[in-house]
């Protein structure tokens, strides 16, 4: 019978004992004697959300097929399993064995987000593993992080002793080849990090120094250790064929937040917004063999029994094969009580077609993303949507039925003006304008459009990245002017407008382009009892403020100053593909409101083309 | 056709709550690929009815649920299919086709569950046993009944059906189901509080759900018959 780490009594009083249990359908368990590298998989949030999330799944996968790892899962206690933990002196434990993580060789933390850092201190805090990575010794498993927040992984660099950069499939396998090697060999955790640091996409963050300008910008990054690369090659699955998928994803007892089968259908985008990271680091574009997804979606639904299906990628609309793709998963499963859910697509003729076979159109609502609110912002972001595009593709959903709209955008973009906000007002009711148009006696009743917005925080390897942000008052005063803008709107009673918190995006702000000294303040934040930041119940801007002041730290260095061209960037150190000459050349086409091509229209020339596949070798 | 399956919950299952169980069992129908009947509409559910919730906690020997069939499916392959799916913790035991009539539907036809309760080692004097059988022997035994509005006294005495010490542990057989039920832990606490003693930890285990008959209790797989 399967033993826990934790007792009945301590499960039955906490909320979801799921959450700790493992054991669920396709969950992998080995004997812990006939491995060699046991590694502990972590997504630092709740159970639910980590669960929902892709890349863990594909990881598990991948590395349970050898025979000599076994890789299991742990995410963040909630702060009731935090609380007992703590006074009965329970250490962290992994689902599969629920051995401690602490025995483990590896810990994995994936790092999706900013707003999770606090969470990976909880979880080296409670699985009594040293906060500070030069702190840890031999009976301690090496803490590697990977995920997007890795593209610029300095303000997490004194917590972790190795970095892996890019997508996980490429050099894992030698990884952990080259930890066997070492075990055996019986060397220092220092000479294991020397041969991991020899391993193409792998940092160590120690064999570097960092030495800071007068005015707090870096004077120089350089290796201290000769077995420490001076760039750090992004890693890319350059021929998707070759890589693994998970046939058998694990199926969790209580629902997670994505409570269904994903099949990811393309990797990387076309498009090349401005403001987005995932558009640049992820380049290039891969679109995923038809067949092999056919093949993958039955194996996925027959092996987890999930009631849905949906859609993985940046932008779906540009899958080539995406008719065929979305008419094969009706015909195939929409007979066998199978949910097909669809992405956001583009809206036009084919995609209000599949809609309005696969959900109910008078209870479904359709999604824009025009991310800004003029035209001229737009073309700032590379944003290609124009109004038209949006009012004539709201019209034809509108006649076909559809009564509610939701419309993402952004606020606080760089060269941002009064009209550009009011923008968002503006195109909300001329949405709402476009259904009423539609004569009384067709039309069902009153529309609805909701516009969110968020706040922006320029991200590393973006052509934004060399953006200014703002304070938290003036992303306050900015949602005033479009809520204000909203209230004058002739359709104003059909609109609904909601907006992101301020405070979380100037901290997120910070972290994004943080560098090495930000670590302080997060040590300090989480000392001052800051966890789960991005749940609202738990954020606490004035610890965070409180951090800041007792590490004389100035949040305003990161988010308000001015960047020049030639400024040493803490992530500086990643090749990306995608060069600098390239997002400098982004970054002055958006200040001069000049769009350029998608990859298929014209290649650019960003670099990404080193990788030798995908979009850049079509046709 | 109309199918009732029993199955077992043991192990570390015992904490995943009634809702999520249904939702393990939905998949488990489909890896396992049983011909179960859907409604219709945008998003099809299985026709499924749990008959009595078992509490998180409670582990079991006795759980039901009845589903509708597109197409025969033997009893022998049937369970053999869904014991390839299941997870350490569960177990399907039988698989009989029921009548199909409105007054076989699942949860309205529990009447009773009977129980094995086992206290923790030593919270109980020496002695018990032999005041079991007392506590058994009286006509009324009064609880305070508290729910999320109020607090009232109920005579749970008549929904009390046997009760008896078996070994270490303590056998009843109580009344379940949408018009009387009986929680296994509002038993042991009456005795303990007749005892004296502090409520003590017990383990719950349900042994088996029943309906009601002409001849008393029938566990609900015996109103079915193998399919072949």
């Amino acid at each position: 019978m399967r033993k826990l780490a934790l007792s009945d009594e301590i499960l039955l009083r906490i909320e979801k004992p799921a959450r700790y249990i493992g054991n669920e359908v396709n969950s992998v368990n080995k004997d812990a004697d006939k491995v060699d590298v046991r590694f502990c998989m972590c997504f630092p949030d709740v159970y639910e959300i980590g669960m929902s999330h892709l890349g863990l799944q594909i990881l598990y996968d991948m590395f349970n097929r050898r025979e000599d790892v076994w890789c299991e899962r742990v995410f963040s206690p909630w702060t009731d399993m935090d609380k007992e933990m703590r006074s009965e002196g329970i250490p962290l434990f992994a689902l599969e064995s629920q051995d401690p993580v602490r025995d483990f060789d590896f810990l994995g933390i994936t790092l999706q987000f900013e707003m999770c850092y606090t969470n990976i201190l909880q979880i080296l805090d409670l699985s009594g593993i040293p906060l500070s990575a030069h702190e840890r010794t031999e009976k301690d498993p090496f803490v590697i992080g990977g995920g997007p927040c890795a593209y610029n992984p300095e303000p997490l660099a004194d917590f972790f002793d190795l970095f892996y950069i890019g997508e996980g499939e490429t050099v894992y396998d030698q990884l952990f080849d080259a930890y066997k090697s070492w075990k055996a060999s019986g060397g220092s955790r220092e000479s294991f990090l020397e041969m991991a640091a020899e391993i193409e996409g792998i940092y160590v963050p120690s064999f570097y120094d960092v030495n800071y300008k007068e005015d707090g910008t870096i004077a120089s990054f350089l290796p201290n250790n000769p077995h420490a690369k001076e760039k750090i090659r992004r890693q890319v699955a350059s021929d998707m064929g070759e890589t693994t998928y998970p046939l058998k994803p694990i199926v969790p007892f209580i629902k997670a937040t994505q409570d269904r089968a994903v099949l990811e259908i393309q990797r990387g985008c076309i498009r090349g917004c401005r403001f987005c990271q995932a558009g640049m680091v992820y380049r290039p574009a891969r679109p995923r063999d038809i067949e092999m997804l056919k093949e993958t979606a039955r194996a996925m639904l027959k092996n987890t029994g999930h009631e849905e299906i949906t859609l993985s990628s940046l932008s779906s609309s540009d899958y080539n094969e995406l008719k065929e793709i979305v008419s094969f998963l009706i015909e195939e499963f929409k007979g066998q009580g199978v949910n097909i859910s669809l992405p956001s697509l583009r809206i036009d003729a084919f995609s209000l077609d599949v809609m309005s076979k696969v959900q109910d159109v008078r209870k479904s609502s359709l999604t824009f993303a025009p991310e800004a609110g003029s035209q001229r912002m737009r073309d700032v972001i590379n944003k290609g949507l124009t109004e038209s595009e949006i009012i004539d593709g709201a019209g034809q959903a509108f006649e076909g039925g559809w009564t509610k709209v939701k419309l993402y955008f952004m606020l606080g973009l760089p060269t941002e003006t009064r009209e550009d906000m009011e923008g968002i007002a503006v195109l909300s009711d001329k949405v709402a304008r476009r259904y009423y148009e539609i004569p009384k006696e067709q039309r069902n009743g009153k529309c609805q459009i909701t516009a969110s917005s968020s706040f922006f925080v320029p991200k590393p390897f973006s052509p934004l990245q060399w953006a200014t942000m703002f304070s938290a008052e003036e992303y306050v005063a900015k949602a005033n002017i479009v809520q204000e803008a909203m209230r004058n709107q002739l359709n104003r009673k059909s609109l609904r407008y909601n907006w992101h918190t301020a405070e979380l995006t100037v901290l997120e702000g910070t972290f994004a382009r943080g560098d090495r000294r930000m670590g302080a303040v997060l040590l300090e934040a989480y000392r001052l009892g800051c966890i789960f930041d991005s749940w609202d119940e738990y954020f606490r801007y004035d610890l965070w403020m409180q951090a800041f002041e007792n590490t004389g730290t100035d949040a305003a260095f990161y988010n308000l100053r001015p960047r020049t061209r030639d400024e040493i960037f803490p992530w500086d150190f990643i090749d990306c593909g995608v060069t600098r000459d390239f997002l400098w050349r982004e970054w002055e086409n958006a200040m001069q409101g000049k769009v350029t091509p998608n990859c298929r229209e014209k290649c650019s020339g960003c670099g990404a083309m080193t990788y030798k596949g995908g979009v850049c070798y079509e046709g | 056709m109309k199918v009732r399956v029993k199955f077992r919950k043991f192990g570390v299952m015992k904490f995943i709550g009634h809702l999520d169980v249904m939702r393990y069992f939905q998949k488990a129908i489909r890896r396992a690929e049983i011909p179960i009947k859907f409604t219709g509409g945008y998003s099809p559910h299985m026709v499924m009815s749990f008959a009595n919730p078992l509490g998180v906690g409670l582990t079991s020997d006795g759980e039901y649920f009845d589903i509708e069939l597109t197409e025969s499916i033997s009893s022998k392959d049937a369970v053999e299919r869904l014991n390839n799916v299941m997870v350490e913790g569960m177990e399907v035991l039988s698989v009989v086709e029921i009548p199909d009539d409105k007054k076989n539907k699942g949860m309205s036809l529990v009447a009773g569950a009977s129980y094995l309760s086992t206290p923790k080692s030593g919270v109980l004097p020496c002695g018990w046993a032999e005041k079991l059988i007392e506590f058994y022997g009286q006509s009324e035994i009064i609880v305070i009944k508290s729910t999320k509005k109020s607090e009232k006294e109920v005579d749970i005495r008549p929904m009390i059906h046997e009760l008896r010490p078996e070994g270490e542990s303590i056998y009843m057989m109580v009344s379940a189901g949408s018009v009387e039920n009986l929680k296994p832990e509002l038993v042991t606490e009456a005795f303990c509080r007749w005892l004296g003693v502090e409520p003590a930890s017990f383990s719950h285990h349900r042994l088996e759900t029943y309906a009601a008959s002409a001849e008393g209790f029938l566990p609900l797989e015996a109103l079915g018959l193998e399919i072949n």
